[in-house]
């Protein structure tokens, strides 16, 4: 069963009289611990996907399987509830709570699930060991440099051990030995919790990491590649 | 509780701005309290001395009696019952009668008010001792300081006054003024002349009746008595609580403003909040906080301003407040005089329980409603706008 699956996924904007497509019936699907990155030029509908998959957005036409759920079907708290459960972001502008540490970001997605403060203590100390930065457990944001913080915004995507992790550009605010470096993270990662990733990105070094590439242009797939 | 401890985070870790606004917050409802203190501790005062100069433990009234219509004084008076009797003698009421009169000061004519006291009571505190004096060559007659300053007349004066007997008929006699009292009740100065009770049931051929009689605070369930009716203390305090209760609105407008300046200032910062923060409520949502867990967050972080305003406000209002309770404010004369009711020269804050905690769960409501108001936008927020942040 695939983890992921989608029927004639369309989306469409309307700017006054004009309709643009983001997506144009877009069939894909992907299966448990795919390591798989949209790619295509700008505007060419990779962030409407992976809003799409992590229903933070509705389809004009067609159909989103998630974890075997009609999402279409979902009301806005159910959608957060299966956020919560399944899905984890990880964002272009990393999008850490400045005020908080990196435990205490970390913790946030927790906070909703029934956990002891010992349990919860365990698994976010686990999650910043993972990506190398459980030194770094009571620093805010600001103290932090922006590969660590994508660090802290990885750890707080898989804190929670979900199914699926969507990064949109994780590397885009990132220099090349930070892309690397977080790229090994995610590698590992997908490696030991066989979550599936997709990613969106223009970036050739997260590019050379992917397992499978969808290109897309104008809301449409054109190209879908096993690599390596 | 979650929720609570996260606004709880967000905003001490928000600095002086919380601070600000908890101490604009507290101003208000230390002032609310002080003011609101000053109206109840008015009305106390004023019910107290209303007791001891007046009331008693309450009043029977002759059924005829209307204080506000001094015409129904002319048959507004009765025998005094039998067993009412029985408690004057065994001084746990007095009556009083009261006659309506002339007073001829210097020629002038001024209407009062004879009241014919028993000079020995002990239940009404003022000096209606000094009426004893037989050996006065005419009647002796105690008024107070307003009346005095109104008539033009010291003490050892003579005074004409003329009343109409039981009859109708005219009768006229000299009373000597023996004492000018001072006294904060007005009710028991103004217009008013006290003379021995025996001397003016004989004047007006009233023997053994009164218009109105004084039970003591002591007295437990007062007995019925034919042809008067009891009053207790409760009704007889009613135009003091209606005045304060008059006061106190007067006030409430000074209150919303007091508490404006707070509110609006953190409704400011709750639509600020909103504007600013709205990448951080798409990421809320995106890790799986739904829009109601959202609102309550926002929401909650604006009413915590109340609970750090009441920490505020116990830190330096308190010592305040108790203070001013301690202290008293002075009054200046002229001030006692324009109030309807009797207050002393300085006046004593009191502030119950009640009035704290009403007072707080007031400001707790109106800032909730102040903080929610802003927030309520977040619930036609899509995700995907708030993550894109700034403005759309
Ligand atoms: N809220 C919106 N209103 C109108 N049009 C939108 C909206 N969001 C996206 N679009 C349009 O949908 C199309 C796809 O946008 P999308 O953000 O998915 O592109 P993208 O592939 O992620 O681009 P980029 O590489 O620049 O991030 C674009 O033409 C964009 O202008
Ligand atoms: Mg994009």
């Amino acid at each position: 069963m695939s983890v992921i699956k989608t029927e004639n996924l369309t989306k469409i904007y309307r700017m006054g009289h004009t309709k643009i497509y983001a997506l144009d019936h877009v069939n894909l699907s992907f299966e448990k611990g795919e390591f798989a990155g949209l790619v295509g030029p700008s505007g060419s509908g990779k962030t409407t996907f992976l809003n799409m998959v992590g229903i933070l957005d509705k389809p004009t036409e067609g159909r989103v399987i998630v974890m075997g759920k009609e999402t279409s079907s979902l009301n806005q708290k159910e959608a957060a509830l299966f956020r919560r459960k399944y899905i984890g972001f990880i964002f272009q502008t990393f999008n850490l709570f400045p005020h908080y540490t990196a435990f205490e970001n970390v913790e946030f997605p927790l906070l909703l699930l029934d956990l002891s403060t010992e349990e919860r203590k365990e698994r976010v100390m686990e999650a910043l060991e993972m990506v190398n930065l459980a030194h770094r457990a009571n620093s805010k944001p600001s103290e932090l440099s922006g590969g660590e913080r994508q660090r802290v915004a990885i750890a707080r995507a898989i804190v929670k051990r979900p199914e699926i992790i969507l990064a949109d550009e994780p590397t885009a605010n990132l220099d090349a030995k930070n892309s690397y470096n977080v790229l090994d993270i995610m590698a590992d990662i997908n490696e030991k919790l066989k979550a599936t990733f997709i990613f969106a990105t223009h970036d050739e070094k997260v590019i050379k990491y992917l397992r499978r590439k969808i290109t897309l242009n104008d809301g449409k797939v054109v190209k879908d590649e096993v690599m390596k | 509780m979650v929720l609570l401890k996260l606004a709880y985070k967000n905003l001490v870790r928000a600095g002086l701005r919380t601070w600000l606004n908890a101490l604009a917050l507290s101003f208000g409802l230390v002032a609310i309290i002080g003011l609101q203190g000053l109206y109840i501790g008015m009305g106390e005062q004023a019910a107290s001395v209303a007791k001891d100069a007046e009331y008693g433990g309450g009043q029977y009234w002759h059924k005829l009696y209307d204080p506000y219509d001094p015409l129904t004084l002319q048959d507004a008076h009765g025998k005094i019952p039998q067993n009412i009797s029985k408690l004057i003698s065994e001084g746990k009421a007095t009556p009083i009668l009261i006659v309506q009169a002339t007073a001829y000061p210097q020629g002038r004519t001024v209407p009062v008010l004879l009241k014919g006291i028993i000079p020995e009571q002990k239940i009404l505190k003022f000096p209606t001792g000094v009426l004893k004096s037989e050996d006065v060559d005419g009647i002796p007659a105690l008024i107070g300081e307003r009346m005095a300053a109104e008539l033009g007349v010291k003490e050892g004066d003579y005074l004409t006054v003329r009343w109409r007997d039981v009859n109708g008929t005219f009768d006229a006699t000299d009373v000597k003024i023996v004492k000018i009292m001072s006294t904060t009740d007005q009710n028991i100065d103004n217009g008013q002349i006290w003379v021995p009770l025996k001397v003016l049931q004989r004047l007006t051929g009233m023997e053994e009746e009164a218009t109105i009689i004084v039970v003591s605070p002591d007295l437990k369930n007062p007995p019925p008595a034919p042809g008067f009716e009891f009053k207790n203390l409760k009704f007889l305090l009613k135009t003091i609580e209606a005045l304060v209760k008059v006061k106190t609105q007067g006030t409430f407008v000074i209150y919303i403003i007091l508490l404006s300046i707070a509110l609006i200032s953190i409704f400011d910062s709750q639509v600020f909040s909103i504007f600013k923060r709205k990448k951080e409520i798409g990421t809320l949502m995106a890790l799986g906080f739904t829009r109601l867990q959202v609102i309550i967050l926002f929401t909650l972080e604006g009413a915590l301003h109340a609970f750090f305003a009441v920490i505020l406000s116990a830190l330096y209002g308190a010592p305040l407040l108790i203070y001013a309770a301690k202290v008293g404010y002075a009054l200046p004369k002229s001030a006692t005089e324009s109030f309807a009711i009797a207050l002393g020269e300085r006046l004593y804050p009191r502030y119950g329980t009640g009035l704290i905690v009403g007072t707080a769960i007031l400001v707790f409501i109106v800032t909730t409603i102040v903080s929610y108001l802003p927030v309520r936008k977040i619930a036609k927020m899509k995700p995907t706008e708030a993550l894109r942040g700034g403005i759309q």
